[in-house]
């Protein structure tokens, strides 16, 4: 069989705020680049992030970047890894002011700085009063950055491959990592992608619940093709639910919202944050936050005719405020609430929003996982970036802000680090003829012809699942069964078949492929879930209710072959300052 | 409800027809949530859409005659029976899915980038709230393509006229204080269809599901270049 192939340097897969920079870096620096993605750039969902990203420029209130770092620990219910927290913080600040550079249109002040507000889970002096580190263009953030990246990707002649959807990762006979298949959407016919290192950023996989934040996209696809190459995902048991979700649709409204003196209120009227988060109240971190509001449904004080969510207060801003620091959010809200939050509070419930788990990486963004005696030994030639891939900067928890700087710092330091590998790997490995005949089975067993179950029932019964039993609280019970529950659903999996098989722009069998990326993804949350017998961050237990560092100060571990999990220990001692030791954590 | 929609697959259909499905509805149905009905009946029909909140720009649909953007589109808006068909003016690929390649060279070609040739300070290039608000208006765009299709100077010159949403971020640089490429930019559009084979029809204006106003942000352009005596 011939296939048609093309040959790079590097390839990125993914073309969100991670995969744009690194392109960028690339580009700039003469490297023959590619970056595939299955929807045109500025349709990622990088363009969805609203409220902004956290740098301690001190533009409004004083600031540091080690204070950013111990909220970003604390933040992190102390599982992040303090080296790769250490280096993400101080990154920020110069990496803020290339973005700006780059021609990303921050919201200003009035000395003409970029526009900073205040975010859930900042402090100043480590602990102290609420900070202003969150740099914002309106509530329009991450559009603003995407576009900007993708613009100037275009001043450096980055090579797109736009709506290719990526298949599988090929090696060589060595199992050294040397590109990609992927599908040509529109014609439906592979191309294999040969490249000397490969990145993946593709993203999150808030598809695998049925209330999300996230886009149709977010399938977890990069995730999957780790586990498939035998790469663990680390620290998958910590999915973040946003507080505020439009209630019962799930579209984000930003955190942001808060930081500008918006507030929560019960059915009472009350101001419940006030109980669970006494200093921080509503600007406590988003776990504690979402906790609280399902706890307050569940004891009978939700609002609304089925007292399922509670309202969030923004009209005592003022028409000025909203209408200039959060005008998307009125648009979102008049549209999907049907309330004007000038006027009116809107219905919002947490919705399934961020994974802070992913592919493990070293802080150059090199894939990195037990072999041989070592927890880290580099995958030569593979690198991930952003959602998808775990530094650790969030450890079980992440702040708000942290994300798009997560993805731009991270995304960065990749492509400046892929820069160095090719130069040191300068010769194409060989494509190993079994790896590439793997990776087309993905394809061609969507070929086969027959009845089955249709992938959508697939597809809407695995993500029910995944939000009945892997949601804010978690008991063994109820995660037992939802593991037995997805245990028959992945064995339901090799029984459908797609009903139309034609080639040109088949969207159904670029979501049957998915579906097989979501439910790999889904099982390593739930199985690291599973055994995970403590609270920590995001991962809460009422059947073990206490954090235990004696136990479970370390990073999971979620193997595909058998559901295995292993464990690796926390970089607790950061780059060059004095290492934060675990402290209980109250806001 | 009934909806309509159009079909067309390149690998079995000689010519595009019209399809209606039977489609239930509910309290708040954006129109997107009634194409993914229709997709979940017969999976054999495509259309584009990821965010569904109107920020990713994946899914303008051409609606009872009008672009617009799915997911933001009311379905009670909308005078049944709906009928659904690709953005104008553009070669379909398949069903709803149409080749943009045209729309996004024509962004491209206006240098849709800040250029920066001082030197670079060590921090933020400082711009006052004023001059910022140049901006609101501008950047926002998702490029939808609603616009673009729905000029008839693009459907006639799609190769040669940059259309609206393009235009509308070639203003977006003109505007940022911080950008120092004005006269490359000007240049640039100079002749007689780049630039000026708006027509000031305002169909852009119109159909643009995020209120922008790419007519206005082309006569700030031509004014800005009679001023520069062009």
């Amino acid at each position: 069989m011939s296939l048609p192939t093309r040959h790079f340097d590097a390839l990125i897969i993914g073309a969100g705020g991670a995969g744009l920079n690194a392109a960028l870096q690339l580009a700039s620096a003469d490297l023959r680049v590619a970056v595939v993605s299955k929807v045109f750039p500025t349709r990622s969902h990088t363009v969805a992030a609203q409220g902004g990203v956290n740098a301690a420029l001190a533009n409004v209130l004083p600031d540091s970047w080690h204070w950013h770092m111990f909220d970003t620990v604390k933040g992190s219910d102390y599982l992040g890894d303090q080296d790769a927290i250490e280096f993400m913080c101080r990154e920020a600040i110069p990496t803020v002011y290339e973005l700006e550079h780059a021609g990303v249109p921050f919201s200003r002040l009035d000395n003409g700085k970029i526009y900073q507000r205040a975010f859930g889970g900042q402090s100043q002096n480590f602990g102290g009063d609420q900070a202003a580190r969150t740099c914002a263009a309106a509530d329009r953030t991450g559009h603003a950055i995407l576009h900007t990246l993708y613009q100037q990707n275009i001043r450096a002649r980055t090579h797109f491959f736009d709506e290719f959807f990526a298949l599988d990762l090929v090696r060589d006979a060595e199992g050294v990592i040397c590109g990609a298949l992927v599908l040509e959407i529109e014609t439906g016919e592979p191309l294999l992608i040969e490249s000397k290192a490969t990145l993946l950023a593709t993203g999150g996989c808030g598809q695998v619940f049925r209330t999300t934040s996230n886009a149709h996209i977010n399938t977890g696809d990069g995730a999957a093709m780790a586990l498939r190459a035998g790469i663990p995902l680390m620290d998958m048991e910590f999915f973040q639910f946003h507080p505020t979700g439009i209630a019962g649709k799930g579209m984000l409204i930003t955190e942001g919202t808060r930081g500008e003196g918006g507030y929560l209120i019960n059915k009472d009227g009350e101001r419940f944050m006030e109980r669970y988060a006494p200093r921080a109240k509503d600007l406590a971190s988003r776990d504690v936050v979402s906790r609280a509001i399902v706890t307050e449904v569940k004891e009978g004080r939700g609002c609304g005719e089925h007292a399922d969510h509670v309202l969030l207060k923004l009209d005592h801003l003022g028409e000025s405020i909203i209408s200039k620091r959060l005008p998307g959010i009125r648009e979102s809200s008049k549209i999907f609430a049907g309330v004007d939050p000038i006027v009116e509070p809107i219905p919002v419930f947490p919705t399934a929003h961020y994974a802070m788990g992913g592919i493990p990486t070293d802080r150059f963004g090199r894939v990195a996982m037990p072999a041989g005696q070592g927890a880290e030994e580099v995958v030569a030639g593979l690198y991930a970036a952003g959602e998808c891939a775990c530094a650790s900067v969030h450890g079980a928890n992440r702040l708000g802000g942290n994300s798009l700087l997560d993805i731009l710092v991270f995304g960065r330091l990749a492509g400046k680090d892929i820069i160095d590998y090719v130069r040191e790997n300068p010769y194409q490995r060989a494509v190993d003829a079994a790896s590439l005949e793997q990776a087309m089975a993905r394809l061609t067993r969507w070929d086969q012809k027959g009845k089955g179950i249709p992938v959508s029932q697939l597809r809407a019964d695995f993500r029910k699942c995944m939000e009945d039993h892997a949601g804010v609280f978690r008991t063994e019970e109820v995660m037992a069964e939802g593991y037995e529950r997805l245990c028959e659903l992945r064995e339901r999996l090799p029984e459908a078949r797609l009903s139309d098989q034609s080639k040109v722009f088949n969207t159904a069998r670029i979501e049957a492929l998915e579906l097989e990326n979501m439910m790999d993804v889904g099982m390593s949350i739930a199985v690291s879930a599973l055994h995970r017998q403590e609270s920590r961050g995001a991962h809460s237990r009422p059947d073990h209710p206490d954090r235990d560092d004696q136990t479970w100060l370390k990073h999971s571990l979620y193997y595909k072959d058998g559901d295995r999990m292993d464990y690796k220990p926390v970089r607790t001692k950061p780059l060059t300052v004095e290492s934060f030791p675990p402290k209980e954590r109250v806001y | 409800m009934r909806i309509s929609v159009y079909r067309y697959n390149p690998d079995t259909d000689k010519k595009p027809r019209m399809q209606d499905y039977e489609v239930k509805t509910f309290q708040g149905m954006m129109l997107r949530d009634a194409l993914l009905e229709v997709k979940k009946q017969d999976e054999s029909f495509s259309f584009r859409h990821s965010c569904g909140e109107g920020v990713c720009g994946s899914d303008g649909v051409n609606a009872n005659g009008l672009n617009v953007l799915a997911c933001v589109t009311p379905i009670e808006e909308l005078k049944q029976p709906i009928s659904v068909r690709p953005l104008p003016g553009r070669p379909v690929i398949r069903d709803l899915v149409v080749d943009m390649t045209q729309f996004y060279e024509q962004y491209r070609a206006v240098k849709p980038y800040l250029v920066r040739k001082d030197p670079l300070p060590e921090q933020e290039l400082l711009q006052s709230p004023a001059d910022r608000d140049k901006l609101d208006g501008l950047y926002e765009c998702i490029l939808c393509g609603c616009c673009s299709t729905a000029c008839p100077s693009f459907w006639w010159n799609p190769d040669k006229f940059h259309g609206p949403a393009a235009l509308l971020q070639s203003w977006r640089f003109l505007a940022d204080s911080r950008d120092q490429a004005s006269e490359e930019r000007l240049d640039a559009l100079d002749g007689p269809y780049k630039l000026f084979r708006c027509h000031s029809i305002m169909n852009c204006v119109e159909v643009c599901p995020k209120g922008l106003n790419p007519t206005r942000a082309i006569g700030h352009i031509k004014e800005l270049m009679l001023e520069k005596g062009l």
